[in-house]
């Protein structure tokens, strides 16, 4: 690998602009045929431009170090990423399903409010305070949302359900007496394959009188 | 997504010079990424580098006074549709923002992201196809399935422009600013937006080393009434099959002057002048409505799939028309 490098002219400077990426992809970025015109000058100047980086993030008030590509999404930390010691971050509440900020199973709180933690990077989730499903109950007491869907069996399958119920969450939180009008409006970014819509209006309601 | 690496802008000149020194899509900006992270991830632009134009200081919020309303090119989609004084004056733009997909997007998109947004064309967003607008041969949609697309201004390609923002903005006679590596400058958004017979390859005048920084909308003038009228094909959020900003000066039920923008239906904001001179100067009633709508689509050339545009865009002015009524 060391050798291919000295072939296509790159130096220390150009290793350290992208340490921290693994050799596969040094090999890959410097390949000929990708050395195009510009790419001294993008290297000079986009100095501070990285690859990947150890970032702090605030998840339901603790905060965790993680190593992170920059495409990282915050899902993808969120469900399989690993702290700099070395310890999954494991909050499995938010779902991967469509991928493209279609379904609102990812959804999450991003300083209160409601984001497709699919189709945010993770380095743009820095500085913020993030809030999972798993950050809504305080120890074994449940948020009034979770114990609403549990008494209106606001589910069937239960996938869309933490979604739900952080969308739930953050719009009791700006709307304490939401009507059933604002409660659609404000749920439509999240989709019930099994259709169980009006049980989990009507837990929304519920929850709403013990706002 | 294929690899990148990621730059927090410090300034406009920063990002200027940036995009200056790379070739076409090797550098991108990133706000809210709700419409280029699924580019990524469907391998549509692979960009060697993003730009993270959310650090850049003073260029989000809103300002509304005398001189009109200034929003910042990073303001949320969901921070306009909320607005005070954009609900009570600028109503269209209100509702155009409201209407825009789901409360997690209006959370994170903004206005710039808003107006530079790609087509949702299913042959431009699938990888594997190398459309006219990615530099093929043939716009499959002209003999392809064409349900979504264009009935006005296509040739030769004919993607509707996706934004609900940019025709409210140009009812409203909004200009736009852009700052580049020769300075800043304002312009009409409505000259902002091109046809693909100009250029097939992009939907806006903006070069590769320009940015999007700021939108402007003149005053509003007393009695004025505006909607924006949207048609979907479920309930559920989704981009329009055909829209209509309209924005009515009236006096009484004449109509003094009147704007009509349609959305959905063209390759940019599709601005109707044929609507805007039946109304303008009339007592407004269910005639001059209907004709409005009528001559709003007379130009319009569906393809296979997409007639029933035509009929949905002449309804929806004709209904734009009666509301300035009530």
């Amino acid at each position: 690998m060391p050798d291919k490098e000295k072939k296509t002219g790159t130096n220390i400077s150009r290793r350290s602009f992208l340490k921290g990426v693994g050799t596969g992809t040094v090999a890959a970025t410097v390949a000929p045929s990708v050395l195009i015109g510009s790419e001294k000058e993008t290297e000079a100047q986009a100095g501070d431009a990285v690859a990947s980086a150890t970032i702090q993030l605030n998840i339901n008030g603790k905060p965790y170090q993680v190593e992170v590509e920059a495409r990282t999404t915050l899902l993808t930390v969120l469900r399989d990423g690993m702290d700099t010691s070395g310890k999954n971050i494991d909050l499995t509440g938010a779902k991967l399903i469509c991928d493209r900020g279609e379904c609102g199973g990812c959804t999450v709180m991003v300083d209160g409010k409601t984001v497709y933690a699919c189709m945010m990077l993770a380095m743009d989730a820095q500085d913020t305070q993030i809030t999972t499903v798993e950050g809504l109950a305080d120890g074994d007491d449940l948020h009034p949302i979770q114990e609403a869907f549990i008494q209106h069996d606001a589910l069937m399958c239960g996938f869309c359900t933490p979604g739900f119920v952080v969308s739930s969450a953050a719009l009791l939180s700006e709307n304490t007496k939401p009507t059933l009008e604002e409660i659609k409006v404000g749920l439509s970014g999240n989709t019930c394959r099994c259709g169980t819509y009006p049980f989990i209006f009507d837990a929304v309601k519920s929850a709403s009188k013990k706002m | 997504m294929e690899k990148f690496s990621y730059v927090n802008a410090t300034s406009l000149e920063q990002v200027a010079t940036l995009l200056s020194d790379s070739r076409w899509g090797e550098v991108m900006l990133i706000a809210g990424g709700t419409d280029l992270l699924a580019e990524l991830k469907e391998y549509i632009e692979t960009p060697k580098t993003l730009i993270n134009l959310k650090t850049l200081p003073g260029m989000d919020g809103i300002k509304a006074d005398a001189a009109g309303l200034t929003i910042g090119a990073l303001t949320t989609v969901a921070d306009i549709a909320k607005h005070p004084t954009i609900r009570h004056h600028y109503t269209v733009l209100a509702e155009a923002a409201g209407s825009i997909a789901t409360p997690q997007i209006r959370n994170v998109g903004t206005l710039g992201g808003n107006l530079c947004q790609r087509p949702r064309c299913w042959y431009y967003r699938d990888e594997t196809t190398n459309c006219l607008k990615k530099g093929g041969d043939i716009c499959f949609a002209v003999d392809g399935l064409s349900k979504y697309h264009a009935i006005l201004g296509g040739d030769p390609v004919y993607i509707v422009h996706p934004s609900d923002l940019a025709p409210a903005l140009i009812a409203l006679g909004a200009s736009v600013k852009i700052v580049g590596p020769e300075g800043e400058k304002t312009m009409p958004l409505e000259d902002f937006f091109t046809l693909p017979a100009a250029n097939p390859f992009r939907e806006n005048v903006l070069q590769p080393n320009e940015i999007v920084v700021e939108v402007q909308v003149p005053p509003a003038k007393p009695n004025t009434k505006s909607f924006y009228l949207k048609a979907r094909e479920k309930g559920a959020p989704d981009f329009a099959l055909a829209s209509v900003a309209a924005v009515f000066e009236m006096n009484g039920k004449t109509c003094v002057a009147a704007s009509i923008v349609l959305g959905g239906v063209a390759p940019a904001p599709w601005r109707s002048k044929e609507a805007e001179a039946v109304l303008t100067g009339k007592m407004i009633n269910e005639t001059v409505s209907k004709q409005a709508g009528a001559d709003a689509v007379k130009n319009a050339q569906p393809l296979n799939d997409n007639a029933y545009k035509v009929t949905l865009t002449q309804n929806l002015v004709s209904r734009a028309a009666m509301m300035a009524t009530s």
